[in-house]
């Protein structure tokens, strides 16, 4: 990791317009973020706090109702940049496919020829240990597999920047864990700027380098975290006396603004602040 | 052949014997039923001399050219409808409603506008296939997941490349049902409508040969164009299952 800014967002907000007779939605910000080249970094917030908004944005995928937002110096306004790749919560995968072809499909659609897909497929499919399911379609394979097919189709194209929005989430505790120890293994190799979104808290302190705690709704950021964590790291170190800080102190930044998210009020039962960092 | 196959055809040839020994037998009558095998035996003489070939294509051509047009311009039609949920909202009750239209009343409106001759027949048969591409168009658009568009978006894919490479792929299973669909209705469509009117074709053979009294003839095209549908069905069945296990279902 450098010091190196790779993405910026700088005073961003996202507005949903009025739909139906219903008001517009405040989802976002105003919010700043820096992320660093080749770095880990993850948002953490309660549900519908704006996390998934504020990738959308990042990836190019919605546009800022204002702010500015930018990657490797050039500004990102409603339209996907080349060297960004992204993998969702939902299993994106593409049934009528094999793995071998999901995995093929986006140096497919760029015309990349045919040997060179051959061998960056086979190397995205032997890292995600998916090569003796290379023909199997992805009904065939369990969930973390299929989002493993989605993270070797994002890998082939080699993106500088990786966004993950909750790719775990629909995954059991172990598998989770597995599949974070594969994450910190691509992005050791890749070098890639890892932006990763999560509601779990114990995921986000295990494989990140700084961690984003972020308000309900509109999502704002409250404090971000440097775990300290060395480069060579995986999930044992859930064992570690840190990791507990870790969480714990994202639990505290967290725990009321939950608790908003879900209507209640934390003023009145806890006698806790909200607290705002931009 | 599976286990399930071998079962069906115990089915379908338990049938055809017990028609065989009652018609035999005498407790049917040989004026109201011939034996099946005698279906057969004059089916094939039918086909042998060619006497009928005529009226089997004109069936078929029309069939083949009302269906294409269903599927076509259903496809077209769902995909527009489905891109203007407006659209949508308003259309949703006639389309819900729209098979308890009997359509054969505008018969004499399509003889009117088209004359005598395959074009009624072929619109009668699309009308009644359309509807139903129209329906499973929209149905299969639905169910593609939202998340595909943002992978779409993610390749940069252009619309007509996420139409072809993501969303015709994903809805195939429910475009495959309206194809099925579509021949069943353009079956049903041109042949009863060659029964009312018309110049030629299988329904019209058939109605010639009952108004005749020939039970040879009659029988013989009615299991030709049992087997025909049957066979066609099957394997549109067969085709569709391999795509459903592939993705599956």
């Amino acid at each position: 990791m450098t010091g190196e800014i790779h993405a910026h967002l700088t005073r961003v907000t996202r507005v949903y317009p009025a739909v139906a007779g219903n008001p517009p939605v405040h989802a976002l910000g105003p919010i700043d973020l820096e992320l660093r080249r080749g770095e880990f970094f993850a948002i953490v917030g309660p549900s519908g706090c704006g996390k998934s908004t504020c990738m959308d944005v990042l990836a190019g995928l919605a546009p800022p109702s204002e702010g500015e937002v930018s990657f490797e110096g050039n500004p990102i306004r409603g339209s996907v940049p080349d060297g960004v790749g992204a993998v969702f919560q939902e299993d994106a995968s593409f049934p009528w496919l094999t793995v071998w072809d999901n995995a093929a499909f986006g140096l497919r659609r760029q015309g990349v020829d045919a040997a060179e897909i051959r061998r960056r497929v086979e190397y995205a499919l032997g890292f995600m240990g998916l090569r003796d399911f290379a023909q199997a379609y992805p009904a065939q394979l369990s969930g973390g597999m299929r989002q493993r097919v989605c993270i070797a189709r994002t890998l082939v194209l080699q993106p500088r920047l990786i966004l993950l929005d909750e790719p775990f989430g629909a995954l059991d505790a172990q598998t989770r864990l597995l599949m974070g120890d594969e994450l910190l293994r691509l992005w050791r190799e890749t070098g890639a700027t890892v932006l990763l979104i999560t509601h779990a808290l114990d995921e986000a302190a295990m494989l990140s380098d700084r961690v984003g705690a972020m308000s309900a709704r509109p999502g704002r950021f409250l404090e971000t975290l440097e775990t300290g964590w060395p480069r060579d790291r995986d999930s044992s170190m859930l064992e570690g006396e840190t990791f507990g800080h870790i969480t714990g102190r994202l639990w505290q930044l967290l725990r009321s603004e939950s608790q908003a998210a879900m209507g209640h009020h934390p003023d009145a039962a806890q006698g806790g602040t909200r607290r705002e960092a931009g | 052949m599976t286990r399930l196959a071998w079962i069906r055809l115990a089915i379908v040839l338990g049938a055809f014997a017990a028609l065989e020994w009652l018609v035999q037998s005498g407790r049917i009558s040989t004026h109201t039923m011939i034996p099946p095998t005698r279906m057969v035996t004059e089916l094939w003489a039918i086909l042998a001399s060619g006497e009928l070939t005529g009226d089997i294509t004109q069936t078929l051509g029309n069939v083949a050219i009302a269906c294409l047009l269903s599927v076509t311009v259903g496809f077209v039609v769902g995909a527009g409808i489905h891109a203007i949920p407006r659209l949508r909202r308003a259309l949703d009750p006639f389309l819900t409603t729209y098979y308890a239209v009997p359509f054969f009343v505008f018969y004499p409106l399509l003889v009117y506008i088209f004359g005598m001759n395959n074009l009624p027949m072929i619109a009668i048969g699309f009308m009644f296939a359309v509807v139903a591409m129209i329906i499973n168009t929209l149905n299969g658009l639905d169910k593609i997941p939202r998340v595909y568009d943002k992978v779409a978006r993610m390749h940069q894919m252009s619309r007509a490349s996420m139409a072809l490479r993501i969303q015709i792929p994903a809805a195939a299973p429910n475009l495959f049902t309206g194809l099925k669909l579509s021949v069943a209705y353009a079956f049903i469509g041109v042949i009863a409508s060659e029964f009312i009117l018309a110049p030629g074709g299988l329904g019209y053979a058939i109605a010639f040969a009952y108004d005749n009294f020939d039970n040879e003839t009659m029988y013989a095209l009615m299991l030709f164009i049992l087997v025909l549908v049957t066979a066609i069905n099957m394997t549109l069945h067969y085709l569709e299952q391999r795509l459903l296990r592939r993705q599956g279902f």
